[in-house]
């Protein structure tokens, strides 16, 4: 439904997106996870036409995103990651506008937008302006869902929402999703990759990997332990002090250290002899961890 | 056509629920049309005067009562050294210090000759002149009216009688209603539909606009036909105020005036919508708008003549639309000119539109 190549976009000296290349199914639920600045919201700007790559090709849905921009306006939805509707009109007429614009009526679309807009429908007369985060994201997605689109793109949708409402939201995404859509999704939150059929990890404008969310932490390099003690800040430094560990970072509340074979956990808790109550634990490696993993070959 | 109908429901939604925008449009146009022409008025008044008579004599104090007696000098000062009359023009409470030198009754009638000394304050230039052509005529008119007395018989002059057409009372509020009338058209057509647009990629809904399938041509006429609509309200409420405050009726044909005000508008809509597309944030439409308007105005021929101005100021005149606009709104309002006579006008007015709605239209992308 998505597939993108090689496709590379510079602003000034900074090189937001590297040479990307990656393919979402039809009803796929796919997911863009990185830090801030890592490049997502470029890339969703390019696959929506909202932005011209410097090289590289893109389709979406069949059409290519420089030639048959005008296709790809009437068959994708897009939610931009900061709240773009207008606030001084309400929900109601947010919604008829958007619907106009493409050129049908939320009436005809009901059906796709229900579920959600059920939800913040009895505040209908309310000027969105007004509305809380939660409502205002809901609003959004029906906006950007009131002309059926193939595809939909979402630019950050969760950031600066509650933990309620994430969820909520993420259930929606589920729904559309078994409804045959395809989504792209982008979000810096690593929790969230778990809920994706596949995820990209990116950063600085490059891929690190492409994979399913339960496939990624298979490619994990090395045995990660988790470490815990008393004094946590004392034993960062003394764990900073070995050599032969491969990586060692604070991870909740716990240290999670990166070792080459299974015989250096016990080496390891030899060295750290000194710290009470000392803890060390053979653990599976988490997406975020990965994520650390790629981020600092 | 469906999708224009309801983004100018949608345009006109909006203005309607802002709270500052509408009461601006009735407010400003009345406001400015009631202060405006009452302020900016170039006929001078109450010129202070200090006088220094060293004479004390009777034609010295006919000479002081004739000139108070005009109204248009206020006497201020009545010292006996010039020094003395200085210090009040130092002080800024004269503006104009007449001497009567020692001897003026007894040269003037035994040498038929005497001369007086005027000193001006000239840091205002026009009220310096003004001031000082008043007290010359005054002071030849008194010369006169002794010659008369002396001899019996007026001096040979060439008397000139004048003929003020199209405002016989020289009213100069006939003069700027008009221009100011301009100007309200140029503050909404410009200033408004800048930051409208503006006001959308700053909030971020022209993000979403985007992606749509919306043409170019219908977000543009969305955003253009509003405020040209507002435009001619402002107009006609500026036309109604001009008739039942100042009493002045156009003497030429309506229609013609609204189709010039019609056209003037889609060219400094044009103007807005190109500073739209060049700026990111209100603020720098704002900015940039500011400076453009404030150079049509200043250049326009609104409070000085076109005429008086050099050679390269007046090819930057000719080259703002609003100079065009307010000869022509002055020539049919005042002087009740027809199509015939304005149609030059019209043509510039015409390749305005054409030229600031062409270069923005092509500036304008949906794609960055």
């Amino acid at each position: 439904m998505i597939r993108v190549e090689q496709l590379s976009k510079t602003y000034g000296d900074v090189r937001a997106v590297r040479e990307v290349s990656f393919a979402v199914e039809r009803g796929e639920l796919f997911g863009l996870i990185g830090p801030d600045g890592a490049g997502k919201t470029s890339l969703i700007r390019i696959l929506t036409t909202l932005l011209r790559a410097d090289s590289g090709t893109a389709t979406v849905g069949g059409y290519d995103v420089v030639t048959d921009y005008r296709a790809i306006r009437n068959t994708v939805g897009y939610m931009p990651g900061r709240f773009s509707l207008y606030q001084d009109l309400s929900i109601e007429e947010n919604l008829h506008f958007f619907a106009t614009l493409f050129g049908t009526t939320v009436r005809e679309n009901y059906a796709v937008i229900r579920p959600i807009y059920e939800q913040i429908e009895p505040f209908k007369k309310r000027r969105a302006g007004q509305l809380s985060g939660g409502m205002k994201q809901k609003l959004a997605l029906c906006c950007a869902l009131v002309h059926q689109p193939t595809v939909l793109f979402l630019d950050e949708p969760t950031t600066g929402v509650d933990v309620v409402s994430r969820k909520e939201f993420w259930d929606m995404l589920g729904l559309l999703k078994s409804q045959g859509m395809t989504i792209l999704v982008s979000t810096p939150y690593m929790d969230e990759a778990s809920l994706c059929d596949r995820i990209a990890l990116i950063q600085e404008g490059k891929i690190l990997s492409v994979d399913t969310p339960a496939a990624i932490p298979g490619q994990y390099r090395g045995i990660l332990l988790a470490v815990r003690a008393d004094e946590i800040y004392a034993l960062l430094k003394d764990l900073r002090a070995l050599p032969w560990l491969k990586s060692c970072y604070a991870f909740g509340e716990s240290i999670h250290c990166t070792v080459g074979q299974p015989a250096d956990a016990a080496r390891l808790r030899e060295a750290l002899t000194g710290h009470s109550n000392l803890e060390v634990k053979e653990i599976p490696a988490s997406i975020e961890d990965c994520f650390i993993q790629l981020m600092n070959p | 056509m469906r999708t224009l109908r309801f983004l100018l429901q949608k345009e006109f939604r909006q203005i309607f629920r802002d709270r500052s925008i509408l009461p601006m449009i009735f407010l400003m146009p009345t406001i400015q049309l009631l202060i405006l022409p009452q302020a900016a008025d170039f006929d001078v008044r109450s010129i202070t005067l200090a006088v220094v008579d060293q004479d004390h004599s009777t034609y010295s104090r006919q000479l002081v009562s004739k000139v108070l007696a005009t109204g248009y000098f206020h006497l201020t000062g009545m010292e006996t050294s010039y020094q003395a009359a200085l210090r009040y023009v130092e002080q800024d409470r004269a503006d104009l210090i007449l001497q009567i030198p020692a001897g003026f009754e007894r040269k003037l009638v035994r040498e038929n000759a005497q001369s007086l000394f005027v000193a001006i304050d000239a840091i205002n230039g026009s009220k310096a002149s003004i001031g000082g052509s008043y007290l010359t005529s005054i002071i030849g008119d008194f010369n006169n009216q002794i010659r008369f007395k002396w001899t019996g018989q007026m001096p040979s002059l060439l008397d000139i009688v004048y003929s003020h057409w199209y405002n016989p009372t020289k009213n100069y509020k006939n003069y700027m209603v008009p221009g100011i009338l301009v100007l309200l058209l140029t503050l909404v057509g410009g200033f408004l539909s800048a930051l409208n647009i503006v006001r959308e990629k700053e909030i971020g809904t022209i993000e979403q606009i985007n992606v749509t399938p919306i043409r170019k041509w219908e977000f543009i006429l969305g955003k253009l036909i509003p405020f040209w609509v507002l435009g001619l309200v402002v107009f006609t409420l500026g036309l109604t105020i001009a008739r039942f405050v100042y009493g002045i009726i156009p003497l030429g044909s309506i229609p013609l005036l609204y189709l010039f005000a019609g056209v003037y508008l889609i060219a400094i809509l044009g103007f807005g919508l190109l500073i739209s597309t060049y700026s990111q944030t209100q603020l720098q439409a704002m900015f940039v708008a500011f400076f453009f308007i404030m150079i049509f105005t200043l250049m326009s021929g609104l409070f000085t003549s076109t005429d008086s101005m050099p050679f390269w100021a007046r090819v930057l005149s000719f080259l703002t639309p609003v100079t065009h606009f307010i000869e022509v709104v002055r020539m049919i309002v005042l002087k009740g000119s027809t199509f015939a006579e304005v149609r030059n006008q019209f043509g510039y007015l015409v390749l305005f539109a054409v030229f600031l709605n062409g270069w923005a239209i092509l500036n304008y992308r949906k794609t960055s």
